[in-house]
């Protein structure tokens, strides 16, 4: 059995704040789907998620206002994170598409999502120098971090008794 | 994700001693006024953005209030500190320890399936269990968890899940949880734990293997006996969707678009659907002054439960020599049958719950109960004052002789529940109502 991951908080909380744009790949234009829920919450954060999928791509179709993208090619750089929203089988042809177009799109993350985890995609991509992240998702991340999982009932795993503002990043809450 | 987004400082809670957690886990300052205290949110209703917003939160899309029977920032601190001190993912607060038992078992079982209770447990859950809940059409097998075989055959038989107590109310019986957490896991069945007497201080059953962990927050989590409260705890282990047999959060859910809940949540599904569909539709929630209650009260825990456990060693001991009481049953004492559990699952202490049985059967029992001057004669335990009661009068009348007896409490048994008063003064008490018993 492969072993457990375990990512420190500060890693995780490094990429949330540094990314802006995220390729989220497999992101369903049906709004009862999983990724469609991860990247609505995500865009409400303030990230830029441009989704990649070929069948809504061949429809012309947009994905939450943005317009979706037939593959990571088609998106445009920069975008620093790309969140494969697939299954691990997928993963390693995306995360070496991923690492061939590391420096034209500017990528450092390879995220990917919650039940999704490839090992031989990790150790290349990171042999590339891309920092991966494997079965996490950034929604329940950012959520956990910076509290709003909290308000669901879930041990965050964070304790601070220094006084923070409020979440920026909602657009709607100013 | 604006540079202005406070970093999360600290490390992982899990990293964090247990003391610390007590006070800590889920209470940081405020957000808008620094409020250094937890803030009781009374309020009915959450105000939203716009109309994207509510949508948003109606769907379950992002994270937030709607309104109080659904969540509420109070109580949702509670729950995040609840989680943290029994190492779980999720937790989900009641309205009492019954209202989280049926919690509990909402989402797992469908009508007519079954589940199986151990026969050692405080006789409301008996009653519960046995009486209320073929209603609904949930069928419970109480089975002997001493006796491995018979509970491998009630699993064999289609049980879903295993309901027992850590530390059983009124007994003095320590359950082997990772035992029975063997067989439940090899039966594709859950294991669920009633914590309320050990408390996370003495015993965390998800480090035996427990699925589920429920609680009376009513005794030891607020330990002044000014509260009615319950809380389901979620590990995050079982995998709903690889089981198959807990469509509640394996298929979709038709009030919410056909949601799946272990697809779109992963780990915390059982916690979300909780919230969103038991609380939601059953209604029993706490109250964010319960919460509040509750909250102070953790943050003494472990202050508390080493005196409880100390004063009730030190009780129980005395007993033992006392010519009017034939029997002591307290996992503490080195006589106990249960002492070789108790060392294992309770090094910190066996709790400050027991029972004794008066020579003179019913009647002197009766008698006891009814001499003490300090102990409090009342239907509670875990409270900082020591209280006392007949169960077979009383918190076991429902049950029939048979069950009474299988639980510990029969004719001649008195349950105490040791409280934080000055040791001395506790033996005197009994001392007197023993004499005049």
């Amino acid at each position: 059995m492969a072993s457990a991951l375990r990512y420190s908080d500060s890693l995780i909380a490094g990429i949330l704040r540094r990314v802006r744009t995220i390729a989220m790949v497999g992101a369903s234009p049906n709004w009862k789907r999983p990724s469609n829920f991860a990247m609505k919450y995500l865009q409400q954060k303030g990230y830029r998620v441009i989704p990649v999928n070929p069948r809504a791509a061949e429809a012309g179709a947009s994905i939450l206002g943005e317009r979706a993208r037939a593959s990571l090619a088609e998106v445009p750089a920069p975008v620093e994170m790309v969140d494969v929203f697939r299954g691990s089988d997928a993963a390693l042809e995306i995360t070496r598409e991923a690492i061939r177009l590391r420096e034209e799109k500017r990528i450092e993350v390879v995220w990917m999502q919650l039940g999704v985890r490839n090992d031989e995609a990790a150790a290349e991509a990171e042999a590339a120098g891309l920092t991966v992240i494997m079965n996490r998702c950034p929604k329940i991340e950012y959520g956990r971090l910076w509290g709003e999982l909290g308000w669901g009932g879930f041990d965050r795993g964070v304790i601070s008794s220094r006084w923070r503002r409020p979440v920026k990043g909602d657009e709607r809450a100013g | 994700m604006s540079d202005e987004t406070p970093a999360p400082e600290g490390g992982t809670a899990s990293d964090w001693g247990f003391e610390t957690r007590m006070i800590h886990a889920g209470a940081g300052p405020d957000p808008v006024s620094g409020s250094r205290q937890i803030p009781i949110h009374q309020t009915s209703a959450y105000a939203f953005h716009d109309v994207d917003h509510a949508a948003s939160l109606f769907n379950l899309q992002t994270f937030g209030f709607i309104y109080s029977r659904l969540g509420n920032p109070t109580v949702a601190s509670l729950e995040q500190r609840i989680a943290s001190l029994e190492g779980g993912c999720g937790a989900t607060c009641a309205a009492s320890g019954h209202a989280a038992q049926v919690l509990a078992f909402f989402p797992l079982i469908e009508a007519g399936e079954r589940f199986a209770a151990s026969t050692r447990l405080y006789g409301g859950s008996v009653t519960q269990f046995s009486r209320t809940f073929p209603k609904f059409d949930w069928q419970c097998d109480f089975v002997d968890t001493e006796d491995l075989s018979a509970v491998e055959a009630v699993l064999a038989q289609g049980a879903k899940a295993l309901f027992v107590e850590s530390l059983a109310n009124p007994g003095g019986v320590v359950t082997d949880l990772e035992t029975l957490a063997g067989l439940t896991r090899a039966a594709g069945a859950l294991l669920i734990v009633d914590n309320t007497l050990a408390t996370p201080w003495l015993c965390r059953p998800f480090e035996w293997g427990a699925d589920l962990i429920v609680h009376s927050a009513t005794k030891f989590l607020s330990g002044n006996g000014t509260v009615i409260g319950g809380a389901v705890v979620d590990s995050g282990r079982f995998d709903w969707s690889a089981s198959g047999r807990f469509p509640g959060l394996s298929e979709p859910e038709p009030a919410y678009h056909g949601l799946k809940f272990s697809e779109t949540f992963g780990e915390l599904a059982f916690t979300v659907h909780s919230h969103a569909v038991g609380l939601r539709d059953l209604g029993a929630s706490m109250a964010p002054m319960n919460a509040f209650l509750t909250l102070l009260g953790t943050e003494t825990l472990a202050l508390r439960m080493e005196r409880h456990c100390r004063n009730a060693l030190a009780v129980a001991e005395w007993l033992t020599e006392h010519p009017k009481v034939e029997w002591v049953s307290y996992a503490g004492l080195p006589t106990s049958p249960y002492r070789e559990l108790a060392e294992k699952y309770l090094p910190n202490g066996a709790g400050s719950v027991f029972t004794f049985g008066v020579r003179g059967g019913y009647e002197a029992g009766v008698r006891v109960v009814e001499k003490c001057e300090l102990f409090s004669h009342l239907a509670n335990i875990g409270d900082a004052r020591s209280l006392i009661i007949h169960p077979a009068s009383t918190t076991h009348r429902q049950l029939t002789d048979e069950q009474r007896a299988a639980a510990g409490a029969g004719p001649e048994v008195v349950r105490l529940s040791i409280g934080l008063e000055t040791v001395d003064d506790l033996v005197r008490d009994l001392d007197g109502a023993l004499a005049a018993a």
